[in-house]
């Protein structure tokens, strides 16, 4: 690090594979989670929730729950007149001695309902226009699309959709809550499954006469949260009151059934596309209209940003939202994009079919036209170059072929699609400590939600202070930290990375200040490296040695982001391939192979890195083919809501994952970007695309499921 | 959970006489992958659970003169382990493709004839038959798991089980113990299922107070084949969406006659005659396998959602006959 600059370079450990800090804590179970916690006293809470999908509560009797011999407290979120609006939606609590005294409270509560007319199907936008349940979001024109779809060489015209699916995080949404009557700690201790650990305190301060300084939120290891974590929510203030009535911690964890149905989902979007083409495959004409649900409110996915990645002269394109009486919806892993590439990708991989065209030339026509959107403007180079290594990698010139060729029953086929994420730095704020014996540690609320922000602070602490890993100390997931970004829109890595490279840069400096004037040699031409301090690639002192230099006083630093200083930037690309095998005679869809190429600027930890790259896939896949939120039309309710029906992918599904990290020269030199959502969105327009090629006929909705795949088989031969 | 007593007699005369108590309000515990769901989810109230596991007789894999008895506390994984059964290749098949190792060791053979259906409207509390105001649920519903044979009465489910396509085939006996503490009967298999015409009937013809203690399996001659194949969407846990299981006596390469079962398709395991009539007297091959599978579903009764799952069991049986002939 000669020089006093602040960059990546000259780095040890920066883009080295480094296995997670805590993996094995978490193998083992040493590692506790907010389900995990569970201390001496703990009351247990179980959830009365609502049945239908439009209800008027007539009735709500708690008192046969008190009376059970067990249960301390009934907390009602709902009260008698009150409407429930999706089947799922919380109308009570019981917090009791154990789980089993607590569903005994909650089955005896008595409960009545006033049933209403409900409507729960997303895709019927004929149904809820009759039903007046629409709202028109989005009617937008640029240039003459239906002038130039008459002189186009080919038109196509699909209608495509993507049905709702919920976040399924495998630890469910809740909180353990520990009400403090005196003492000198915080009043209210919140082990809290969280996203967000610096943000949620106020918000469990508010209603009991707190403030924020009242309140610790803790969470050091979390099951998933996909978007959906981000508040205290009901269920953690219904804690928190449970535990200030009787005295007791208060542990309230969603139950399986509620964890699908009420915390949150991905809306749904569904359309219809016209696209044309010149004859070299130039898209002249857009026009889409799509329609679909986020539950009550009445939302759909973002028409302002279709068609997804691309932006063509002439295009008009209409969103309508329908309420629905569902759950209602969160950000789920990069809201809007997958939805949206699974509409557009879909459509002009069939537009390159009407042209006879492979769909990759296709894109590199569009692409070397600069027909994109706004954000992906300066990433034209990137996309060539990713679609190259992607078509080398999948092998797609031998395994392409025109639509439906070959022969049965088991049919194989490839598909591509793109996408493009922003990731820009979170703001966060850290504090540095090196003591004078040489220990350096780190403090930051952000919070490591499995995918390595833990091990990335670790790095970096380590590599700045020349220092091996396992000599730095991580504090991460508590708000008594100085405060760090919630984790989503793929914001942490870069906004914890820079503020620990700057406050851990500041104490190095500091120390070769010290380092300079006891040993006569040039402060800013020092080297941290291996646990000794250099110059001039000779040895000065050893880290203890320099840090000695600090007398009694620990070294204390902060660093705040973001900066710009290079350390972060914004917006990538993303190429993905799908290869599968169809078999015609059982609609089954096969994953063969994945082909993922992802750029985001600097990489620190290459093995997380594609570690996240392959979860976004295997979450991809599971959208694509089998996950999905079934409303039974009948009984308004989310019919699927266990882990029998809401199908999920294992190992056996996932086929091969390849993961290719692109990162040239110039990716190096952006500075780090997040990585969170990008590899999850183009998985499904890739692998719809792929059953296109291989049986040569369009399954319109994902997920593929062989029901879909055998009935529009049928359709097609009909 | 609802608490219930919880019985552990040690010999099937005191099991019968435990399950006998609260008007036949008990469940059988033997592996339990099901019946703990059912009781998670409260979607079954027994006053009594009477736990088996500690009858000795109920216990392994013995032969008999004519064929092989499995004990209703016989896994999975012992079936697989039996070399009693290594012949009766579509049962194995079936244990292979359960895929899951918690169920090959947990989860029984008999406990697998016994699971209550899995239909989503049972499950989330309307019943067995889902009706509402005399009307079915699911005749109007999402039907799309549902039945596509023997559904014109109010029952639409499909039959749980994955083996007894494959036992009926073969022409399995079950043993039911009770309701006196010194009864038992040997009854066919393809006798034991029921499809209910209320919400009272069960899913098979056990009355209070009985329940199965073995199997029975003839032993596999040596010109038999046989061979199941399902459907299975995922690769992990997983039901199958239809499934058929096939034994072929052969003559030379010749089918002289043959048994061919649905599963998955019906309220109970569906014995497609004519399709076994179909193929006796041919040679199995492509065309022949895809003819008797055309058969096998010509009377099928699709709902509103699931025209899908007769092409389904059409492979199905297709794939099985190959499949018994080595073809696939």
């Amino acid at each position: 690090m000669s020089g006093r600059v602040v960059n990546w370079r000259n780095s040890g450990l920066i883009g080295e594979d480094t296995q997670r800090l805590d993996g094995r804590d978490k193998a083992s179970g040493a590692a506790k989670y907010t389900y995990d916690i569970n201390p001496e006293g703990t009351l247990y809470a179980k959830l009365l929730t609502c049945t239908h999908a439009k209800a008027k509560i007539t009735r709500l009797d708690v008192e046969p729950a008190k009376a059970i011999k067990g249960v301390h407290t009934v907390y009602l979120f709902k009260k008698e007149g009150d409407d429930c609006n999706w089947d799922g939606e919380l109308v009570a609590a019981v917090a009791a001695e154990t789980a089993d005294i607590a569903e005994d409270g909650v089955r005896a509560i008595k409960v009545s309902y006033e049933v209403g007319k409900h409507f729960v199907d997303e895709d019927d936008l004929d149904g809820a226009l009759a039903a007046e349940r629409t709202k028109d979001l989005v009617d937008k024109t640029d240039g003459d699309p239906d002038e130039a779809i008459k002189s186009a060489a080919a038109v196509h015209e699909g209608y495509y959709g993507i049905n709702t699916i919920s976040h399924m995080c495998l630890e469910p949404h809740g909180a353990h809550v520990k009400w403090n009557e005196g003492g000198d700690g915080p009043k209210v201790v919140a082990h809290h499954s969280t996203q967000a650990v610096s943000t949620t305190g106020p918000q469990f301060a508010q209603g009991f006469g707190l403030d924020a300084s009242d309140v610790r939120v803790i969470c050091n290891y979390i099951g998933g949260g996909f978007g959906s974590k981000f508040a205290a929510d009901v269920w953690g203030l219904a804690a928190t009151q449970m535990s200030k009535d009787t005295g007791r911690p208060v542990r309230l964890m969603l139950d399986r059934p509620t964890e699908l149905k009420t915390p949150g989902t991905r809306p749904s979007g569904f359309g219809k596309v016209t696209v044309a083409a010149d004859e070299d495959g130039k898209v002249v004409a857009w026009k889409s209209h799509h329609w679909g649900t986020n539950g009550p409110q009445g939302g759909t996915i973002d028409g302002n940003q279709m068609p997804y990645v691309f932006s063509f002269e002439n295009q008009a394109v209409k969103s309508t939202g329908i309420k629905t009486d569902c759950g209602p919806n969160r950000a789920w892993r990069a809201p809007n994009h997958p939805q949206l590439c699974a509409i557009t990708d879909a459509a002009l991989t069939d537009l390159a079919a009407k042209l006879d065209m492979d769909p990759v030339e296709l894109y590199r026509v569009n692409i070397d036209e600069g027909a994109v959107d706004r954000f992906a403007k300066n990433k034209v180079a990137v996309y060539e170059a990713e679609l190259d290594r992607a078509v080398d990698l999948m092998e797609w010139e031998d395994k392409w072929h025109t639509p439906g060729e070959g022969d049965g029953p088991i049919k194989k086929g490839v598909g591509v699609a793109l996408h493009r994420w922003g990731g820009r730095a979170g703001a966060s704020t850290c504090t540095v400590k090196v003591h004078p014996d040489g220990g350096a540690e780190v403090f930051l609320g952000s919070q490591d939600l499995g995918t390595g922000t833990r091990t990335v602070i670790a790095m970096v602490l380590a590599d700045t202070l020349g220092l091996p890993l396992d000599r730095v100390k991580v504090h991460i997931g508590s708000n008594a930290y100085p405060q760090a970004n919630p984790s989503g829109g793929s914001i942490t890595v870069g906004g914890v990375s820079g503020p620990v490279r700057r406050a851990a840069l500041d104490a190095l400096w500091q120390i070769f200040d010290k380092v300079a004037e006891k040993y006569g040699v040039p402060g800013d031409d020092l080297d941290a490296f291996g646990g000794r301090i250099w110059h001039d690639h000779k040895e000065v002192c050893r880290w203890e040695e320099a840090c000695r230099l600090l007398g009694t006083m620990t070294l204390e630093t902060s660093g705040k982001g973001p900066a710009n200083d290079g350390l972060t930037d914004q917006l990538v690309g993303g190429v993905q391939m799908a290869d599968v095998s169809v078999d015609t005679e059982t609609g089954i869809v096969t994953i063969n192979k994945m082909v993922a190429v992802q750029d985001c600027g600097t990489i620190i930890n290459p093995m997380t890195a594609r570690s996240q790259v392959t979860g976004g896939l295997i979450m991809g896949i599971a959208y694509a083919l089998s996950e999905e939120r079934i409303m039974d039309n009948q009984t308004g309710r989310y019919i699927n809501a266990d882990l029998e029906n809401y199908k999920l992918p294992r190992i056996g599904d996932v086929g091969e994952l390849v993961v290719d990290m692109y990162q040239p020269e110039s990716e190096f030199a952006r500075g780090v970007v997040g990585l969170g959502e990008p590899p999850v969105i183009s998985t499904g327009a890739a692998i719809s695309n792929a059953v296109f090629n291989a049986i040569g006929v369009r399954v319109p909705v994902l997920p593929l499921t062989p029901k879909r795949v055998l009935d529009a088989l049928a359709a097609a031969k009909a | 959970m609802r608490p219930f007593e919880y019985a552990s007699p040690r010999t099937e005369a005191e099991a019968v006489e435990m399950l006998s108590a609260h008007d036949g309000q008990t469940a059988v515990l033997s592996g339990g992958t099901d019946l703990m769901t059912l009781l998670k989810r409260d979607v079954i109230q027994p006053k009594r659970v009477v736990d088996i596991k500690n009858i000795d007789s109920l216990k392994g894999i013995t032969r008999t003169d004519d064929g092989v008895l499995v004990g209703s506390l016989a896994t999975l994984e012992d079936a697989l382990d039996s070399p009693l059964l290594a012949e009766h290749h579509s049962v194995l098949q079936i244990i292979d493709a359960h895929r899951a190792i918690q169920i090959q060791q947990n989860g029984t053979l008999i406990g697998d004839l016994c699971q209550l259906p899995q239909c989503w409207y049972f499950r989330n509390g309307y019943g067995l038959l889902a009706l509402q105001n005399g009307a079915s649920l699911i005749e109007s519903g999402d039907n799309r798991y549902h039945a596509v044979f023997g559904n014109s009465g109010p029952a639409k489910f499909v039959n749980s089980s994955r083996f007894a396509p494959s036992m009926i085939a073969f022409g399995a006996k079950v043993r039911v113990a009770g309701p006196g503490p010194q009864d038992e009967e040997f009854l066919p298999l393809e006798y034991f299922f029921v499809t209910p015409r209320n919400e009272k009937n069960g899913v098979n013809v056990l009355k209070p107070g009985q329940f199965i203690t073995h199997v029975w399996l003839p032993t596999v001659a040596p010109n038999v084949k046989s061979a199941s194949y399902e459907v299975l969407e995922m690769n992990g846990l997983d039901r199958p969406q239809a499934a058929a299981s096939v034994a072929l006596q052969m003559e030379g390469s010749t089918v002289r006659e043959a048994k061919i079962v649905m599963g998955h398709v019906a309220p109970t395991p569906w014995v497609a005659h004519e399709a076994g009539k179909a193929i006796a007297g041919l040679a199995v091959t492509d065309e022949s396998a895809s003819t008797v599978a055309d058969v096998a579903v010509a009377r099928a009764t699709p709902l509103s959602m699931n025209e899908y799952k007769v092409q389904m069991a059409r492979t199905a049986v297709k794939r099985a006959l190959l499949r018994a002939v080595e073809k696939v």
